[in-house]
């Protein structure tokens, strides 16, 4: 999560001559305009080279609409399978003490750091024609790889950890004071976790869920595995893009790709406006211990 | 011990179990599948299918441009991390906010963006041609995109370490004679050492893995830019699912090795952050 910004200036024995100021920020505003703003302005450049009428034409094509519709579907089921998985986590691991910990924690991070194609890899080896379950499920019937549950399986492993990483440190910080006061009072556990807790964690939830999103409706390498890139069927938006792009279809492949890099853009303005809010949040909180002491 | 301390809330069991039942579903039983698969291979035919020499150039490449892409990383996200911090200038937040692109961003459609601008004939490509410098569908090119989906972590990393240093330390070593330089070197890189290993190492992890970003601008030629995570895509369109498995297990095998160096890394610098307080 991005720091709060200050704007004070400090004072002279702490920070540089003014030339040398102007110099980093100069070189780190170079930096970012060659490798972030650049490549972002160019996408929507080249979508738009040959006017708008092709670029409405590139999107509502059948398979691009298809496409669109499948992307909006992973996203609408894996999101929640991790929402709900993340909350749970973050209960057992912030509210509770127990051995093995820290392992649990390490285990729920690892897709982070798994390859996105091994992550395609490995739904393969489970649920394809060679795998453990492929015979079993071939003679029922059954399509997983090259089909749209496998797409999700493999959306729902590479998005997996974002909602539960958000929630544990801020459920520890939280502590459980408040929950064992509402029981105390009375309250039920699914009162104190409805009326109690889930009010406390709101804003992180919001921002594990936006980051889960923007990745389930962007991630290309482990559903390239395991999609089969069958058009119009099991195409995502980010296949679709690359399908285009390699026949040649550069104003289609941007259209596409500037419908994602728009939802890039929506995700980072409201990941900002979520900082901010639990920044005030915060703020209002300290406030209010001053006041009450 | 008791496996569990004693607590008044409930549904210790139920979110426990929960948890325990989709990460086994999810994560573990997947990855066991590949293990076991693997071990369907002998010893020789393992090793031949992972010290291939094609293979072994692709590893090349992408330890190497992982490499390459996370110490540029590690200077621009210190410089960027500095600046958004400690110095005042127009746009801040935007440019802050901006930093996480490479992160909301679709690896795909940054992988398009970049081959097409540093394509020869694109917006930046023309005036690295001239120069003799090629980009796309070289290995600088992989480096170069590599840079991109990299680009947050260090000074993801750095800043909130950067926000939380405290002014008197500063202050007493300016009173005590250092120069601005002495300052930075002696005083405050030490403090941010452990910060800037851990977003290097993250971005290393993460450049090491990335497909979507690289392959458009790679040009994908064997033995001079093709990835790691190419080869298992292209064993498996051969139907060589024995040689996809193998290659993913030595890949599975580097991730869980950083990932032990990233945990003790975020150890150190918790300590060594926690013993100033």
């Amino acid at each position: 999560m991005a720091g709060a910004i200050n704007n004070t200036p400090r004072s002279v024995v702490t920070t540089e001559s003014r030339p040398v100021r102007y110099l980093l920020t100069g070189l780190a505003l170079l930096f970012v305009g060659l490798f972030l703003v650049i490549p972002l302005l160019s996408v929507f450049v080249e979508a738009l080279r040959q006017g708008w009428k092709l670029y409405l034409a590139a999107l509502v094509e059948p398979d691009a609409l298809s496409a669109i519709k499948l992307t909006l579907l992973v996203a609408v089921i894996s999101v929640p399978l991790n929402l709900v998985f993340g909350v749970a986590a973050a209960w057992a691991i912030a509210k509770f003490e127990f051995r093995g910990k820290s392992l649990l924690i390490t285990l729920i991070d690892l897709p982070f750091s798994v390859s996105p194609v091994v992550a395609g890899l490995i739904y393969v080896l489970l649920f394809g024609a060679q795998g453990w379950w492929g015979p079993w499920l071939s003679d029922n019937d059954v399509k997983v790889i090259f089909a749209v549950p496998g797409i999700v399986l493999a959306t729902v492993f590479v998005t997996f950890p974002f909602v539960a990483r958000e929630l544990i440190p801020l459920m520890e910080a939280q502590g459980s004071d408040e929950e064992q006061a509402a029981m105390v009072l009375g309250a039920s556990g699914w009162q104190t976790f409805w009326r109690v807790t889930l009010p406390n964690i709101k804003w992180g939830l919001l921002y594990g869920v936006i980051l889960a999103n923007a990745r389930a409706m962007g991630e290309f390498g482990a559903v390239s595995v395991v999609s089969g890139h069958i058009r119009g069927l099991t195409n995502t938006v980010p296949l679709h893009v690359e399908i285009l792009y390699n026949e040649y279809n550069f104003v289609g492949a941007f259209a596409c790709a500037s419908i994602l890099a728009l939802l890039a853009l929506v995700t980072l303005a409201a990941k900002s406006y979520v900082e901010w809010r639990s920044a005030r949040l915060a703020l209002e909180d300290q406030r209010n211990a001053l006041n009450d002491q | 011990m008791a496996f569990k301390q004693h607590s008044v809330l409930p549904g210790f069991g139920l979110s426990l179990g929960y948890t325990l039942l989709y990460l086994s579903i999810i994560v573990l039983l997947p990855l066991t599948a590949l293990v076991v698969k693997s071990s369907d291979l002998t010893w020789p035919a393992f090793w031949a299918a992972v010290a291939d020499p094609r293979v072994i150039a692709t590893y090349k490449v992408t330890f190497g441009a992982s490499a390459l892409a996370a110490t540029l990383n590690l200077f621009a996200g210190l410089l960027l991390a500095w600046v958004l911090v400690r110095y005042p200038f127009p746009g801040k937040r935007l440019i802050d906010a901006l930093v996480d692109l490479p992160f909301a961003l679709p690896t795909a459609v940054a992988g398009i963006a970049l081959a097409t601008l540093y394509a020869p004939n694109g917006w930046l490509g023309q005036y690295l041609e001239p120069l003799g410098i090629k980009v796309a569908f070289t290995p600088l090119g992989i480096v170069v995109a590599l840079t991109f989906v990299t680009l947050p972590f260090v000074v993801r990393t750095v800043q909130p370490v950067l926000q939380d240093l405290e002014h008197e330390l500063e202050e007493a070593a300016a009173s005590l004679g250092a120069t601005r330089w002495q300052i930075f070197w002696k005083v405050i890189l030490p403090m941010l050492l452990p910060a800037l290993l851990t977003g290097f190492a993250l971005a290393f992890a993460r450049a090491v893995g990335e497909y979507g970003s690289v392959i458009f601008i790679a040009g994908n030629m064997p033995f001079v830019s093709e990835i790691t995570p190419l080869m298992i895509i292209s064993k498996l369109e051969q139907y060589d699912y024995l040689g996809a498995t193998a290659i993913a297990v030595v890949m599975l095998g580097v991730s869980f090795a950083l990932l032990f160096i990233i945990n003790g890394l975020q150890w150190w610098s918790a300590k060594r952050l926690g013993r100033r307080k």
